[in-house]
């Protein structure tokens, strides 16, 4: 179990750097698809062997959204909006994926001495996946300038929020999770729209230029 | 010690002994992946013969310590050797903590490398000499993550070397430790490549001026001592390889002999594995060197947070 549990938590973790290290903006979709993939699964890998109706019903719409629709929404705004590599990010990119490994670091730090949870060992690397998931996707929403590498950057945070609520879903409701994913999709929907309209607007989604209000 | 430590003795002969035959493995692999028939398996022996044979010519810009770099970048090579374990045998030379000293031994090699280059006067050399030391103070810290991963994973008491740690990692302890071993493994090979100025980190038959690395920095050595750079540059895959090869290793064998064949037969696996990269991949851009560098820190570093958050709960 414990091999399985760091086994996940290396490929979330190690998909969340990867995005911080590249500028091709098709190959961080992949990747955030490929972490959502491997969430969809993550309730079903929690509980093996055992089975039941409700996590199934989690696992296929977190595998279907996260894996398949989301990435799928992304591409499509960025063929509308002609944008293939996010082009000066705040933090370059052999910068941001050292801060990574660092919030990697702070996250294990946190959820082993601060965090007030009684976790098992397992759950405890989920933990730190978690939250390692969580502050690299605050990373990449402060650190980017493209619009759409901050709904990048949304989606992974919320990656984040879901391994969290999947780790502690026997004390959290199962509904509260479907009821994210929903509100997730529909923010990226919005998101995406709004991206478009950006675009069409100012001819760029430059967010960098988007800070001062015309009066 | 009341036997004499033959296997570990093999060993360290092997290694002298065979090193140039791998650096012809990955030619063939090489040559292979282009269509050619490519230089036989024993080129190198042939190439350091004719070298050994003769006369060098020094420059009056150089000094003694221009002479004094190959021999010493060989001797430190030859001592890391002796300090590392083939595959699973016990290594010749043991004590607490000779991971770090052969981490550093592998460094001052590079470091009196780097001085004669600079000696030559040379601003070419220089600027060879200034990548050189650049690329592996990068590639340094993801070495020394790697290592302090792996003895973290391992099951040891206190400071224990790198041999032991590595023969004791096998069997269900091996089988535990594999996200870690497989993130210590990429992160390591990484650095082999950059060590050793392979693609894609240096081309090491390129000789064109804006990319050369090694190369540039030993293009004045002649004679005997441009045997010695090739020999170290040989052994020093060779050493390389067996850090990662006792890394990756899963099985101990009991019989005498059958640790080292393994080994040995691992490190040929490497080189073949370094021929695969070099044909398929092109070397990196100048530039995107020290990313690729920093991606084997991040991964090491990876690696030994999980190994020590697995050790601490």
């Amino acid at each position: 179990m414990n091999v399985v549990a760091e086994f996940v938590l290396v490929v979330l973790v190690l998909t969340d750097l990867a995005v911080l290290a590249t500028s091709r903006l098709t190959t961080c979709v992949r990747l955030v698809a490929v972490q959502g993939a491997v969430l969809g699964l993550l309730p079903l890998v929690l509980r093996w062997p055992t089975f039941d109706l409700p996590i199934g019903t989690l696992a296929v719409s977190a595998l279907a959204l996260k894996g398949i629709v989301f990435p799928w929404l992304l591409l499509r705004t960025m063929r509308l909006v002609e944008i293939r590599r996010e082009a000066e990010p705040y933090i370059g990119y052999t910068l941001s994926m050292v801060v990574g490994v660092l919030l990697v670091a702070v996250s294990a730090y946190l959820s082993t001495q601060w965090l007030p949870v009684s976790a098992g060992n397992a759950e405890r690397f989920f933990l730190v996946g978690a939250l390692a998931m969580i502050l690299t996707g605050m990373l990449v929403v402060v650190s980017r300038r493209k619009a759409i590498s901050q709904v990048l950057g949304f989606l992974m945070l919320e990656n984040g929020v879901y391994a969290f609520g999947v780790v502690f879903l026997r004390e959290t409701s199962l509904l509260v999770e479907l009821a994210i994913l929903l509100d997730v999709f529909v923010a990226v929907l919005v998101m995406g729209v709004a991206v478009h309209r950006i675009q069409r607007g100012f001819e760029h989604i430059d967010v960098d230029q988007l800070s001062a209000l015309k009066g | 010690m009341n036997h004499f430590p033959i296997e570990a003795f093999f060993a360290v002969l092997a290694g002298m002994a065979l090193a140039p035959l791998n650096l012809g493995v990955i030619n063939k692999v090489k040559a292979f992946f282009a269509g050619r028939k490519g230089p036989p398996l024993t080129q190198l022996y042939s190439d350091l013969a004719k070298l050994a044979g003769k006369g060098a010519v020094y420059s009056r810009t150089t000094t003694w310590i221009f002479r004094f770099g190959p021999a010493m970048s060989l001797a430190t090579t030859v001592l890391a050797l002796a300090m590392l374990p083939l595959g699973k045998t016990s290594a010749l030379v043991a004590f607490p903590g000779d991971f770090v000293v052969v981490a550093y031994l592998l460094g001052l090699g590079r470091f009196f490398v780097i001085l004669a280059a600079l000696d030559t006067g040379s601003s070419f050399e220089g600027m060879g000499a200034s990548r050189e030391a650049k690329f592996s103070a990068i590639a340094e810290p993801a070495l020394l993550l790697s290592l302090l991963a792996v003895l973290t994973v391992a099951p040891h008491e206190g400071l224990t070397p790198i041999s032991a740690a590595s023969s004791a990692l096998f069997g269900a302890a091996w089988l535990a430790a594999v996200p870690v071993l497989c993130l210590v493994a990429v992160a390591l090979f990484i650095v082999l490549l950059a060590e050793n100025s392979r693609i894609p980190v240096d081309d090491p038959n390129t000789h064109l001026e804006l990319t050369m690395i090694h190369e540039v920095m030993v293009l004045d050595h002649g004679g005997p001592d441009f045997a010695l750079i090739q020999y170290g540059a040989a052994l020093k895959l060779w050493v390389t390889s067996c850090v990662l090869v006792a890394v990756l290793i899963p099985w101990s064998f009991s019989l005498t002999g059958a640790n080292a064949l393994v080994g040995m037969i691992g490190i040929s696996a490497l080189a073949v594995a370094v021929g695969l990269v070099e044909s398929s991949m092109a070397r990196l851009r100048l530039t995107n060197v020290s990313q690729l560098l920093t991606a084997a820190i991040v991964l090491a570093g990876l690696a030994a947070l999980l190994a020590l958050s697995g050790a601490l709960s």
